[in-house]
């Protein structure tokens, strides 16, 4: 019983491994126009190592550590069979660079490009990213505390920051860029004016969140507002926080790309986006946004970990077992 | 001696204004209760057992009459922290771990560290949750999670206890037990203890007084004394005296019951 488990499992990966090495090997050699007996090959490889990957994700793991390795390994060995197959496709089918570049064209520009690269990621993701997403969030934020003291503020401000979230960054953008000029700082601008509203809104709901009998709980020990804030509302807002911290992120970084299309210094991940389509440099675009996309996985990945630790109460994470 | 008067209900009405009309939850409610009474309020779902509790607390106000809790008004007497207070669910913070939760209330009244280490030591002992301290409140089971309400209740020592059915989600043995061991505390501390429940048995075998309630609209409709010595254990349940005062609760509570159909 054991042995024909094991066998199952070393079935399955050495399919993995030999028709994934197969796809790879023909994607390296590939060259335009090959016959029809070369596409079904990949037809059948591609089915194999789908096959090959469905007996892996239904495979009972023994230990957290192996069960933890699955759990990587299934989208890895998805991903990597998309990009093989892309580059199959591109350069099967001999589609022109400035349609799209096949992944191998992408990686070499990367690598070649790599200071540029850094130049643009520091631009545009260290210095407008990170301090907009953070001081918007940190408005949005304070201003939702000032709201909650203050019920006027909330009927008052809460439409107007409707209003806010309605702006066009296309229409924001340049205003900004005329306001505080062609570098950095108007890119931080339009982050916070984009990062605001979601924290407002969130927090203010989050404040919402708390039980009935928690508040009254807190009623009954003649609780100050502020105590009732730091003990308990504001605890119990932080799921909601943590939410807009994770779209906020997002946001951000659409933001601070978008803004540089209207205007700035001859550096930032926007820039080099919209010059290199005038030049026709596709491989540089899709570099560019390789870099976004690891950069944004990663900035989202470090909110939703922190979260993790400070919400572990949330049902949604809590186990019976000591955190 | 007629020991001071902790609360004080004159003609006390609570009206709900709500989308089906209005719901009479309490109607001309008169009610005393004495420095160091037990008192339970009896009856069945609906009938302003909670809502008169609530109203005590400041939680809720009256539409009409007069209450005085102390010889205050009750948000006089809530600000004063005169009460403590377990609501029918546990309530605790799930982001706290038991001693911080039981320490919460020692907190917000500004008590020092080594106080409030003692304390809740002390409560935790009294509700048999020594161990579990570090534990945080969905690793308990709901029984466990209520001890540790009674405990963070008892925490600060409000002389004034109000319990709003807090062993009604326990089973009959746990339920039995704490019904010894809340009798023992009322009789050790001497507390105030208003209790709402709807188990007849508990009603009478831990009251000095039950008051017995119908609903629609609320009211009371009958306070029923009892006489049984402060020492009693859970066996005085099977004694003709005891079956006699289960009896007469049970009447009120039937009677209550005929004035709807
Ligand atoms: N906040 C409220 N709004 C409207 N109706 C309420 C509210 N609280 C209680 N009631 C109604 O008042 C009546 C008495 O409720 P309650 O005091 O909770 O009864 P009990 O605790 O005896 O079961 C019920 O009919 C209930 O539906
Ligand atoms: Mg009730």
């Amino acid at each position: 019983m054991i042995a024909a488990l094991r066998h199952k499992r070393f079935a399955a990966i050495g399919l993995l491994a030999l028709s994934g090495l197969l796809l790879w090997l023909m994607a390296h050699l590939v060259t335009a126009r090959p016959g029809i007996l070369f596409w079904i090959g990949v037809l059948v490889l591609w089915a194999l190592v789908w096959i090959g990957n469905d007996a892996l994700s239904g495979i009972r793991t023994s230990s957290p550590l192996t069960t933890r390795l699955r759990n990587l390994a299934v989208p890895a060995i998805f991903g990597l069979t998309l990009l093989l197959l892309w580059q199959l496709a591109v350069k099967g089918f001999g589609i022109p660079l400035v349609l799209l570049p096949a992944p191998s064209d992408i990686w070499s520009k990367l690598i070649t490009s790599l200071p540029t690269l850094a130049a643009d990621f520091v631009q545009t993701f260290l210095r407008a990213v990170l301090p907009g997403w953070a001081l918007g969030s940190l408005a949005g934020f304070l201003v939702a505390v000032l709201c909650d003291a203050w019920g006027f503020l909330r009927r008052g401000l809460l439409p107007l920051g409707n209003l806010f979230a309605a702006l066009p960054i296309v229409g924001v953008a340049p205003i900004m860029v005329m306001w505080f000029g062609f570098d950095w700082h108007s890119k931080v601008a339009v982050v916070v004016v984009m990062t605001f509203f979601p924290m407002l809104v969130n927090t203010v709901a989050g404040l919402q969140a708390a039980g009935h009998l928690e508040r009254d709980l807190m009623r009954s020990y003649g609780a100050s507002w502020f105590d009732t804030l730091v003990k308990l509302r504001l605890p119990a807002a932080m799921p909601f926080i943590f939410n807009a911290l994770k779209i906020n992120s997002t946001l951000a970084l659409i933001g601070a790309i978008v803004a540089e299309f209207f205007g700035t210094p001859i550096v930032g991940m926007g820039f080099r986006i919209s010059t290199e389509v005038g030049r026709l440099g596709l491989d540089m675009v899709w570099a560019e946004i390789a870099v976004a996309a690891i950069a944004g996985s990663a900035f989202y990945g470090i909110i939703a970990l922190i979260e993790r630790v400070v919400t572990f109460w949330h049902p949604s994470y809590r186990s019976r077992k000591d955190p | 001696m007629a020991a001071a008067s902790v609360i004080e209900a004159r003609e006390l009405s609570l009206t709900f204004e709500t989308a089906d009309g209005p719901v009479y939850a309490l109607s001309k409610v008169n009610l005393t209760v004495h420095d160091g009474d037990f008192v339970s309020f009896i009856g069945p779902s609906g009938c302003g057992k909670t809502t008169l509790l609530r109203v005590i607390a400041d939680l809720e106000q009256a539409s009409e009459g007069a209450i005085t809790v102390n010889g205050m008004t009750p948000e006089e007497a809530r600000r004063q922290r005169a009460y403590g207070y377990v609501f029918q669910a546990p309530a605790l913070y799930p982001w706290r771990t038991i001693e911080r939760n039981v320490a919460l209330p020692l907190e917000i009244m500004g008590f020092g560290a080594t106080e409030r280490a003692e304390r809740i030591a002390r409560n935790l002992d009294l509700v048999n949750l020594r161990g579990f301290e570090k534990k945080f409140p969905w690793q308990l089971s709901g029984g466990m999670q209520q001890r540790v309400s009674i405990a963070r209740a008892l925490a600060f020592d409000p002389k004034l206890m109000l319990m709003d059915e807090p062993f009604g989600a326990l089973d009959e043995i746990v339920r039995d037990k704490l019904n010894q061991q809340l009798l023992e505390l009322w009789a050790r501390t001497r507390k105030t203890v208003v209790f709402v429940t709807h188990s007849i048995p508990e009603a009478v075998f831990l009251s000095n007084r039950i008051v017995v309630m119908s609903p629609r609209p609320g009211r009371i409709i009958d306070v029923i004394e009892t006489n049984f010595p402060k020492d009693r254990t859970l066996d005085i349940r099977e004694t003709p005296e005891f079956l006699k005062v289960a009896h007469r609760v049970r009447e009120g509570l039937r009677q209550g019951h005929s004035y709807e159909d």
